[in-house]
């Protein structure tokens, strides 16, 4: 059953994410993109690792939709209708791809697998969970705090109106000038 | 005890839901009716399942220079979503399957529809389609991170993600009782992701059917069935996650998961006919500026409760 389920998600992803440089549409480019991550999310529960495969599974959705969205809106064509290719220098980057691909593969038989050194933990995701959070827990908390910063940093840099644009020089025009109001009242 | 039924049973979650998502169906033409002061008859009730047959033999709408492949997959990923969340959910004292992390399965069968309803927008290569898809993206947005919270509370309250221990472990108070805030936001969720309801901006009429504007025949059906399908899949989980599961009196389990479910299923009908459709950006801001903040401090709430206590209080 496993190995059933093996032999339909590995192929699938593998072609999937090919298929990903074969379509001339965006759409279709991230839609494969977006198969090929399900597959491994697939894969990773196959393997036993319920909360990884599913969180990818939960997390590829959302970031492919949206990386579908930003990718029509900042496409070179207008309203990014028309085909187009993923790469650049086509018989290049296949060759090169295509070797990666084969060292890649290549590697996972001419490695000498370590032998599993005791059992498989009862309940993978808390200790995954213990891994992370338990001696990991200040790289977490700072990378928590950068990211968060970051993002902040990115929505402050790229955004269109700011405090100034809405509520004046000095700050203290109420209600603020807003193309629409928002769900708030504000 | 919640055990793992047969794999066959999983054959059995799609014919449970239909049977449920026809009752809200029904339920709902009937306050239809009731609303524009027509006569409530069977005929009324029976009108939702004789407009399968119609659909069924009715013809494809066909678009120019559509992509009919994103179009069909993404209609078909919205009522495959709502089975393959189902699937996890307990039914009485049966489960399909029971997963170590079938809340987080949940959530993220439930997102599929962000996918499907992008596709289905996408695919006919029309205007209106086209904005109903951004729409459900605006609105997913939105509304996902605030559901997130809302199972995370549920989740914590239990220190589990299995689905079956959150039902087990409201012995004596429903979690719904404890986490008011997590349980309506999650009940908002359930009509933001079938967009029913005041969610029903990315099929508003204001689009002349937004996603579903060029979609007709069997695929009218497929989707039509997908958010029905949807919204009984998020009032059957609601069911484990804030109402003690099939836990109750004199009944046996699974009439009570029955009786709970139905409940719910008509709370959410009613609400949706209830509610004025809100528009996906005044969604964002609430959700962003009240639901987030609400979220996250119910579940500190839930967490503090139980590093306290133990369990529940």
């Amino acid at each position: 059953m496993t190995t059933a389920v093996f032999w339909v998600l590995a192929p699938l992803a593998a072609a999937s994410g090919f298929m990903v440089f074969r379509f001339g549409s965006m759409a279709r480019a991230t839609i494969a993109l977006l198969v090929s991550f399900l597959a491994s999310g697939g894969l990773l529960i196959v393997l036993g690792l319920a909360y990884l495969g599913t969180v990818v599974i939960l997390m590829m959705v959302m970031e492919m939709v949206i990386m579908a969205v930003f990718m029509i809106a900042y496409m070179m064509n207008p309203a990014g209708l028309m085909p187009m290719a993923m790469f650049h220098n086509k018989r290049a980057s296949l060759a090169i791809s295509l070797t990666v691909f084969a060292l890649l593969a290549a590697g996972i038989f001419v490695t000498r697998w370590p032998r599993r050194a005791g059992t498989a933990p009862r309940d993978p995701t808390f200790r995954l969970g213990e891994a992370l959070m338990g001696p990991q827990m200040l790289t977490m908390v700072t990378l928590g705090v950068t990211l968060l910063a970051t993002m902040v940093g990115a929505v402050v840099l790229a955004t269109h109106r700011g405090r100034y644009d809405r509520f004046g020089d000095d700050l203290k025009r109420r209600p603020p000038t807003d193309p629409a109001r928002g769900g708030v009242g504000r | 005890m919640v055990t793992s039924a047969p794999l066959w049973s999983v054959l059995v979650v799609p014919a449970l839901l239909a049977g449920f998502a026809t009752v809200a169906v029904a339920a709902d033409g009937l306050l239809a009716a009731r609303a524009a002061h027509r006569r409530v008859s069977p005929a009324v009730l029976a009108a939702p399942l004789a407009e399968v047959p119609r659909l069924l033999a009715a013809q494809r709408r066909v678009t120019p220079a559509a992509d009919t492949l994103l179009w069909r997959l993404g209609l078909a990923a919205v009522p495959v979503a709502g089975v393959l969340a189902a699937v996890v959910i307990p039914f009485g004292q049966l489960t399909a399957s029971r997963m170590s992390v079938g809340v987080v399965w949940f959530n993220a069968m439930e997102v599929l529809t962000w996918a499907g309803l992008w596709m289905a927008g996408w695919g006919p290569n029309a205007v209106l389609p086209l904005i109903g898809g951004y729409r459900f993206v605006a609105q997913g947005l939105a509304y996902e991170l605030p559901l997130m919270f809302a199972l995370i509370s549920a989740a914590a309250g239990a220190q589990s993600l299995d689905v079956a221990d959150i039902a087990g472990a409201q012995g004596h108070l429903w979690f719904a009782v404890w986490m008011p805030a997590a349980f309506a936001v999650y009940l908002a969720g359930v009509h933001a992701f079938s967009f029913l309801g005041p969610f029903g901006y990315p099929a508003g009429r204001d689009l002349a059917g937004g996603v579903a504007a060029e979609v007709s025949g069997p695929d009218r059906l497929m989707l039509e069935a997908g958010r029905w399908l949807l919204l009984t899949a998020g009032a059957g989980m609601a069911v484990p996650l804030f109402l003690g599961g099939g836990a109750g009196p004199l009944m046996p389990a699974w009439a009570w998961s029955a009786v709970k479910t139905l409940a719910v299923v008509l709370a959410l009908v009613w609400g949706r006919r209830r509610l004025p459709v809100i528009r996906a950006d005044r969604y964002a801001e609430l959700a962003w500026v009240v639901l987030i903040p609400v979220a996250i401090a119910q579940a500190l709430a839930v967490a503090l409760v139980v590093l306290t206590t133990g369990g529940t209080p």
